[in-house]
């Protein structure tokens, strides 16, 4: 697999698995409006999700549905963050802002690829976060000093900075106030024990009828 | 808190009413009706507006019926065919 093919599928499963994970809210967040822009926000990454697969798909003459739902769980590249399963508002945001503040200095580092397919797909969807970057950071000031947000952070910064590469890492730490960027990275390439279940949903019904043309 | 959302659908259209948001405060209220009334592009600009913030009139009393005050109190269409068949211009 090529460099480019894999950078792509790290960066799709993030955004696979993370929108998984987020639309696990959907009809249950703390209020309706919130359902509606949280689950909205889900959508969105499986949208990026689907655009990096395609683009990797076409390196691998594959399809982006095929990528998304027929490899095995062992074959995922996202990072541990964000397989966790929080099902815990404060834990949630802690994510999603950690998350956000981590792919603004990725895509940053993106649009400057010399490879313009990647740097004009990193354009497009840096402008789609902006929306999710705006509500990351109204909840981040609304919970801030909260000991379970605070709490939250401290237990999630070790799997934030397993989605950056190294060289990433200081630009990040220093948006995150309070961190630094060497501790204990979780790193990507093993998986931690939720992502199997979510996976086993996740597929359950392309795997009930393999094949098929849906 | 209550916030009123008025949206426009195209540039230069006028703001309509489109339904309310409730949010903690005026952030979350713009961010909450970004995602209501403008994710699917059904608008180009929203007005985001404390419930508190609105004057409402309703008061329209009229007991003695003073129809010349009201535009129903004069039958303009009556009053039409009257000149025109005054001035032997009846439209046709």
């Amino acid at each position: 697999m090529t460099e480019r093919a894999q950078r792509l599928l790290e960066y799709a499963d993030d955004e696979l698995i993370l929108g998984w994970r987020d639309s696990e809210w959907t009809g249950i967040a703390p209020s309706l409006e919130e359902d509606v822009a949280f689950s909205s926000i889900a959508q969105n990454e499986i949208g990026h999700a689907r655009a990096l697969y395609e683009l990797a798909a076409r390196d691998l003459g594959t399809t982006a549905d095929e990528l998304a739902f027929d490899r095995t769980p062992d074959d995922y590249r996202c990072a541990p963050l964000v397989e966790l399963r929080k099902l815990d508002w404060a834990h949630t945001i802690a994510r999603h802002w950690l998350y956000e503040t981590a792919d603004e200095v990725r895509l940053a580092a993106l649009k400057q690829s010399d490879d313009p397919e990647v740097a004009g797909l990193a354009a497009k969807m840096d402008r789609e976060e902006v929306y999710h970057r705006l509500h990351a950071e109204m909840w981040a000031d609304r919970l801030r000093g909260e000991p379970r947000f605070e709490n939250a952070v401290a237990e999630l910064w070790p799997y934030a900075l397993g989605l950056l590469s190294e060289e990433l890492r200081t630009a990040f730490s220093e948006r995150v106030p309070g961190t630094v960027p060497g501790t204990g990275p979780v790193e990507r390439g093993v998986h931690s024990d939720e992502l199997r279940p979510l996976w086993e949903e996740m597929t359950m019904v392309r795997r009930s009828v393999p094949g098929a043309t849906w | 808190m209550i916030f009123e959302v008025f949206r426009q659908e195209k540039k230069g259209a006028p703001f309509t009413h489109a339904g309310s948001v409730a949010a903690p405060d005026a952030t979350f209220a713009q961010a909450f009706a970004h995602e209501q009334y403008g994710r699917r592009h059904e608008s180009v600009a929203l007005w985001v507006v404390a419930r508190d913030a609105v004057h409402e009139v309703t008061d329209f009393h009229d007991e003695l019926e003073k129809t010349y005050h009201r535009v129903d109190g004069y039958s303009l269409k009556a009053k039409l065919k009257e000149a025109r068949d005054r001035a032997g211009t009846t439209a046709s």
